[in-house]
């Protein structure tokens, strides 16, 4: 056990005394060495030390959200892992996408998924979508020390408001930078080192109202768009069958296309830019 | 010099016992049982805010009675710590037994040190891949631990409720047979001149862990599904047992922004001018 030791056998007071049924509010007085972002780090940049997560796009469909993301993770001018899972389901109606520094990424993540089971666990009720997202951006803020010297992070958020007035648009976009946030995005977004070119590809063919169906498949254009013009990102790999990761929200909850789902729609969007190149 | 009476260390346990026993005595039971899916959790509770059944982790349910802060405390501990391993190790490596001996050691401190002992009874239970390998265990004021055969009772009248259901308890029961022998077991003392009683659905806290699911396993049944549970219905009980956690509502009476925002002020405005 990380807090203390009690030759009584008794439980640290902390267990059966904090009163947060915020999880990382607890590691904070628990265990924190278990917090992203509170190690100190000898000064200079670290930007070239660990791998980097690329792209994640994110789109609001009729009933939901959709989130996909490349599987390629670069060091340097080298690719560090080629089937890196970015994409994630943050608890049972949201989704969350890592881009940036993927050691303090994934572990964020864990953090972020584990925060909301507990509070959920601990108070009977989900946190609000807004708050759920207001918790990431504090969590974010965290790691500013280390995003000032080149170890970012910035996820891309997405969930279905399960208390939305109208179901078609209940599916919700939040972006976040390396100060917190949370801010709103309408109709889609996208981060990481392709987001520029996913986003300018999503600008021109994003309708308000899409089905959820044609949103995966805008989405796998996007990424290919990203992968297209930029080195960090990978496109879907046909020779080892490796294809984005691509999950939705909706009112049924979380759900990850299966590979041979996302592998269908990766192949029809190659063979389509097999014609057109430019899509 | 004030006199100190002598207690011998003997009398003060019982002493301590005894106020544990009766307090627990004064609450309604609970019981657990492995059926064919899962492991079953009935308790009596007219509060459907206060519960005495809840989630641990992903295999780890939690059912206790007695005081409620007492075994509140406790519970919200225990889901710190299951939290907390899962977090530094694996979500794998968080298991029932671990729990059920972190609280066998508070409790029993808590018993020898304290000058009033927690008067809880608690049940930390694992579902397993079948119903030979689910971990039942009862956990008792005085911090000792008990593996049980599949099924337990606690509370008041515990002894007559476990003869229930030594009797008609088999671990390859459906969840509505589980649930029927439950209510029966439950039913059976407290009646009018020792005749059995029947329990409204409302009156009944009743949640599973499903072995089937991958994941988190707990799932509460409230409502219809229970009602339908209770008639014996094993279809909607069977495809239906699940109840999502709630979300807050964030309706008008629920801004999300600062009360001093703008459009809200604009809004107040307009309906205090219409």
């Amino acid at each position: 056990m990380a807090a203390g030791f009690d030759p009584s056998g008794r439980l640290p007071d902390v267990f059966t005394n904090a009163r947060t049924s915020s999880f990382t509010e607890f590691l904070r007085i628990a265990a924190p060495e278990l917090l992203p972002g509170r190690r100190p780090l000898p000064p200079g940049m670290a930007a070239d030390l660990a791998p980097h997560a690329t792209t994640i796009v994110a789109i609001s469909a009729a009933g939901g959200v959709v989130m996909a993301g490349d599987r390629r993770a670069t060091m340097g001018n080298l690719i560090a892992q080629r089937d890196i899972e970015k994409v994630h389901p943050a608890d049972a109606y949201s989704l969350v996408g890592i881009a940036g520094t993927a050691g303090i990424g994934i572990e964020l993540m864990r953090l972020f998924q584990v925060e909301l089971e507990h509070y959920e666990k601990m108070e009977g009720t989900m946190l609000s979508l807004d708050g759920k997202a207001n918790r990431l951006a504090s969590m974010i803020r965290g790691n500013l020390g280390a995003a000032m010297q080149g170890l970012a992070v910035i996820p891309l958020f997405a969930g279905y408001d399960l208390a939305a007035t109208d179901p078609q648009r209940a599916g919700r976009i939040f972006s976040f930078d390396v100060t917190g946030g949370p801010y709103e995005e309408t109709g889609y977004d996208a981060i990481g080192s392709g987001s520029l070119f996913a986003k300018s590809a999503l600008k021109k063919r994003f309708r308000a109202g899409l089905s959820v169906d044609d949103a995966v498949r805008l989405a796998v254009e996007a990424l290919y768009d990203a992968a297209d013009d930029d080195t960090a990102t990978g496109g879907p790999d046909l020779t080892r069958r490796i294809y984005p990761v691509v999950m939705t929200a909706t009112a049924e909850g979380t759900h990850r296309l299966t590979d041979a789902e996302t592998a269908a729609v990766a192949e029809a969007v190659v063979s389509g830019r097999m014609e057109n190149p430019g899509g | 010099m004030a006199m100190q009476f002598y207690a011998s260390p003997e009398q003060i346990m019982r002493d301590r016992s005894e106020l544990a026993r009766k307090g627990i005595a004064r609450g309604r039971s609970a019981v657990v049982l492995s059926y064919s899916d899962g492991v079953l959790f009935v308790a009596e509770n007219i509060s459907s805010a206060l519960h005495k059944v809840s989630e641990i982790y992903d295999r780890i349910g939690f059912a206790a009675v007695g005081r409620y802060n007492e075994f509140e405390a406790l519970r919200r501990a225990g889901v710190r710590m299951a939290d907390l391993n899962g977090l530094s190790y694996d979500r794998r490596d968080v298991t029932g037994r671990a729990l059920a001996n972190a609280y066998a050691q508070n409790l029993g401190s808590i018993f020898t040190e304290q000058s009033k002992p927690f008067e809880v009874e608690m049940c930390v239970a694992e579902v397993g891949a079948t119903p030979e390998d689910d971990e039942i265990y009862r956990l008792t004021y005085d911090g000792s631990v008990n593996d049980e055969p599949g099924r337990m009772a606690m509370g008041g009248q515990a002894e007559a409720i476990t003869g229930v259901l030594r009797n008609k308890h088999r671990s390859d029961m459906s969840l509505a047979e589980a649930m029927a022998v439950a209510v029966e077991a439950l039913g059976s003392v407290g009646g009018e001149g020792g005749a059995p009683r029947t329990i409204a659905a409302n009156q009944l806290e009743v949640a599973v862990l499903d072995r089937r699911r991958v994941g988190r396993t707990f799932r509460r049944i409230t409502g219809a599904a229970l009602t339908a549970l209770l008639d014996g219905g094993s279809a909607p009980a069977a495809e239906a047992p699940t109840e999502e956690p709630k979300q807050p509502s964030t309706g008008a009476e629920k801004p999300t922004v600062s009360a001093a925002s703008a459009d809200l002020e604009d809004k107040s405005g307009e309906s205090a001018s219409e």
